[in-house]
């Protein structure tokens, strides 16, 4: 897209205000239930159990919530400077001498700026490094410095990388031992600070590799990773006013992703298949999605992606930009409304 | 050390006869710098380090980082005079399925610890690793080859000031200053100079030697262990491009060599005729 040089001024309508942009927004609805730093606290009980754990950071060990390893375990935490590369071929060597490390960042410096050295210093030799990174997809209103739009497409081309998008602080918390229990490297997306809490209501377990059905819907069903699970599961609700019968799959590990539960799911006659992510339409689980159902001869009624626009994002408060981009539960529910209403 | 071992600069001879006959068999390759290079292996392995060649991931070795992947035709031949490697594997050197491929990959190896080629990665992994061993409470160095192509790699320098800032002191950095590039000479390229200033500016205990020159390699290496400073230590070493093979020396664009056939056996002569005791 090309732009004029400038934007135009900002203007409040008479008798309102502007709405902020905070850059480290929790997308914590008013109201919700929240679990403070789920990675933090989870990483600290598995490395009492666990001493080979070491946690490493690039200045960011505040935002990923790592500062609570950091105060637990002292000594086995490393701060690596706000150098990004040496983060990850340092956690290669820790790796390489038979430790597990834990690498915090943000997604767009681990996916952008550290490929390289995750390629070649950690996947290439399959190294148990675990990659937990802050702000994935639009979780922040900090504009395209900051929003890891692209990350889940960078980081599933990569061979041995397995990718894991959770929903909420229950299911981070039970993904930590998971990751750690996989013997090959992980990239795991993190929402860190005041995490909102839903899964615990659904009794969901974590398992590394299966998707699972939250709740079951005739007309259409929405596959999701992420937070997006959660804006599913109230826009089902929402829908469910309107005779509009949603299925939620969560589908959380994005690579390899669970085949079979997503065939069966997909093979209900008549039902539209809709994905939804925090990232951009190109090469997530979207695609990764459509790609599995051609290749097994499944044709759905309907096939549609929720997900981010093939564009740098625009800088702004979080629930504007979500309206705007259509992630927002109130825009899923018109989206789907739309399609098979 | 053994009695009847052989000499450093046998050592160094016999690296080098071993990456000839490897650069025979490909008719081509980084020849130029395996020759260049030869001195400072043959004291790494042969002065410096600790290993055991019939155990080569020996818990109490010393790790030697080797993060040009280029120069893995130079550490094949140091590591069959090691004995890590039979020296009949020799023929096999960048074959299909051979355990010696162009580039050095530790999944093919054993002896390579990293698998080098993207420049720039060596040292970030080699920080990694003495930050794991200090943790681990060993005593084991790790040695990191890098080359001065290298110096132009941010991450060299993101991975220098964090080994000052952890106080690596068990780890060295071996700074192959050849002067040849991809591209032409090195200074032409970037210019990377005043080197010694700008490691030391970094907190590494510096020494820069004529990395050709055996016994300035041994007092840099006693020196750099016998520092008692809290950082990393830096030996920079001035090395001359296909040090041996004076035919070879005088080619002016010699980062990747093609030899003809006929030129092997002249260059075998040409060291032979130079056989140290």
């Amino acid at each position: 897209m090309i732009r004029d040089k400038y934007r135009a001024p900002a203007k409040a309508a008479p008798g309102t205000r502007l709405t902020t942009s905070a850059m480290i927004a929790s997308i914590a609805g008013e109201g919700q239930r929240t679990a403070p730093a789920p990675f933090g606290h989870a990483l600290v009980a598995l490395a009492r159990e666990r001493p080979e754990i070491v946690g490493l950071t690039a200045d960011l060990a505040k935002y990923t919530d790592l500062h609570v390893f950091a105060h637990a375990h002292p000594d086995r935490f490393f701060q690596m400077g706000m150098a990004e590369q040496v983060l990850m071929g340092a956690a290669a060597g820790f790796a390489r001498e038979g430790f597990m490390p834990f690498a915090t960042t943000y997604a767009v410096f681990a996916s952008r700026r550290a490929y390289d050295f995750i390629a070649m210093a950690i996947a290439e030799e399959a190294l148990p490094v675990k990659i937990c990174c802050a702000l994935p997809g639009l979780t922040t209103g900090y504009g395209p410095s900051h929003q890891a739009t692209e990350d889940l497409a960078i980081f599933r081309g990569l061979p041995n990388m397995t990718v894991v998008d959770p929903c909420d602080a229950h299911e981070i918390a039970q993904a930590v031992p998971a990751i750690a229990a996989h013997p090959g490297p992980v990239y795991m997306r993190l929402l860190r600070g005041q995490v909102p809490l839903v899964l615990d209501e659904y009794g969901y377990r974590f398992q590394l590799g299966r998707a699972q059905m939250l709740r079951e819907g005739r007309e259409a069903l929405v596959i999701s990773a992420g937070f997006m699970t959660m804006r599913a599961l109230e826009a089902a609700e929402a829908l469910r006013a309107d005779g509009i019968g949603v299925a939620v799959l969560h589908s959380p590990t994005i690579k390899p992703l669970d085949a079979a539960t997503i065939l069966a799911a997909c093979r209900v006659e008549g039902r539209a298949v809709i994905v939804a992510e925090n990232h951009t339409v190109h090469g997530g689980l979207g695609e990764a999605v459509a790609a599995l159902l051609m290749r097994e001869g499944v044709r759905p009624a309907l096939f549609r992606q929720v997900a981010l626009p093939d564009e740098f994002l625009d800088a702004g408060a979080l629930p504007t930009l979500h309206d705007r981009y259509g992630i927002s539960t109130g825009a899923m529910v018109a989206r789907i409304r739309g399609w098979v209403g | 050390m053994i009695a009847n071992a052989p000499s450093l600069a046998r050592r160094a001879w016999n690296i080098r006869r071993h990456a000839v006959r490897m650069g025979e068999v490909q008719g081509q390759g980084y020849i130029a710098q395996a020759l260049g290079v030869a001195d400072v292996l043959a004291v790494s392995y042969f002065h410096a380090m600790r290993f055991r060649p019939d155990e080569p991931e020996w818990e109490g070795r010393d790790r030697f980082l080797l993060s040009i992947g280029h120069y893995a035709i130079a550490l094949y031949a140091a590591l069959v005079e090691a004995g890590i490697i039979p020296e009949d594997e020799i023929e096999t050197y960048g074959a299909d399925d051979s355990r010696l491929p162009m580039s050095g990959m530790a999944a093919y190896t054993p002896g390579m610890e990293i698998t080098g080629g993207s420049l720039g990665q060596g040292l970030t992994v080699a920080v990694g690793m003495a930050l794991a061993l200090r943790l681990k409470r060993s005593d084991a160095w790790v040695v990191n080859l890098l080359s001065d192509g290298e110096l132009d790699e941010g991450s060299t320098w993101e991975a220098a000031m964090s080994a000052g800032s952890h106080g690596l002191s068990r780890l060295i950095a071996l700074v192959d200053v050849n002067g040849m590039q991809a591209d032409g000479p090195s200074l032409g390229v970037s210019n990377f100079e005043p080197l010694q200033p700008k490691w030391e500016a970094f907190g590494w205990f510096t020494q820069r030697v004529d990395g050709n020159d055996v016994a300035a390699l041994v007092a840099a290496f006693d020196a750099a262990k016998a520092h008692e400073g809290p950082g990393p230590r830096c030996i920079i070493c001035d090395t001359r491009m296909a040090k041996g093979v004076p035919f070879l020396e005088a080619r002016e664009r010699n980062h990747f060599l093609r030899v003809e056939a006929h030129e092997w056996t002249d260059a075998l002569a040409h060291l032979d005729a130079e056989m140290p005791a």
